[in-house]
């Protein structure tokens, strides 16, 4: 069990090295246009549609229903 | 309660490993005020530097993806025509990955201004900005005195003001 413990340890210091900050001048690719969520309008409003109606008997966005998926 | 103990064992490393990456961002390595303008040549930048012995620099790490980047080009163009006769020079260093990039952005908004390109990002690496765009004023002893992080409207009296200052300086 120690072992087991002690590779996990290990095996969480190796995943934790793994992580790389970008830094400001490498930020071209996430700059790009495409990377924007809300690019594309129509895109956009389907998106909304699923996630209203899978949320919205959690109130999503504001507004109640069954969670159906008929509004 | 062998188990809670391992949880927290584990808690710390993580925590620790935390605060040592967080330590060492805050006390990266980078450019600062009152420090000496490292020798520009040795940085393999692509494009001619302009001459910048005894002259106030203007600095400024900028990239064609950056929109602040867009909107301070006028105000360096500006500068580099009204102060330039008195002693000043902007060197625009670009960022950018290829050169295509950066002169279809020159084209664009560049008004002549003297640009270089950063081709292994090196200098940058080296001035470790914490922004696009970052710009540092020289003097003309070739002193960093100003660190300017990012670009807005508002900051093109403030800068003005300290180029006037030491365009001033003998």
């Amino acid at each position: 069990m120690k072992l087991i413990g002690k590779c996990f340890l290990l095996g969480l210091c190796f995943w934790s090295g793994a992580c790389a900050s970008v830094k400001p001048w490498q930020r071209e690719h996430l700059a790009d246009y495409t990377m924007r969520p809300g690019r594309d309008p129509l895109s956009n409003s389907i998106s909304e549609h699923v996630w209203f109606t899978r949320e919205a008997f959690a109130g999503g966005r504001g507004v109640g229903g069954g969670g159906c998926g008929c509004n | 309660m062998k188990r809670r103990c391992f949880f927290r064992k584990s808690l710390f490393v993580l925590g620790s490993l935390g605060v040592l990456g967080g330590g060492s961002a805050a006390f990266a390595a980078g450019w600062k005020v009152d420090e000496k303008l490292p020798n520009l040549a040795t940085f393999g930048l692509e494009g001619s530097l302009p001459e910048l012995k005894g002259k106030v620099v203007y600095l400024d790490f900028w990239a064609s993806w950056c929109a602040p980047c867009k909107a301070s080009f006028p105000v360096l163009s500006k500068w580099q025509q009204e102060f330039s006769a008195k002693g000043f020079t902007v060197l625009a260093v670009s960022v950018d990955a290829t050169s295509s990039e950066m002169s279809a952005f020159l084209k664009k908004y560049g008004g002549g201004l003297p640009a270089v390109r950063d081709v292994g990002q090196q200098l940058v690496a080296a001035a470790d900005v914490r922004s696009m765009p970052t710009a540092f004023l020289i003097d003309r002893k070739g002193q960093i005195r100003v660190v300017h992080n990012g670009f807005r409207e508002k900051d093109e009296e403030l800068l003005a003001g300290q180029i006037r200052a030491l365009l001033a300086e003998r």
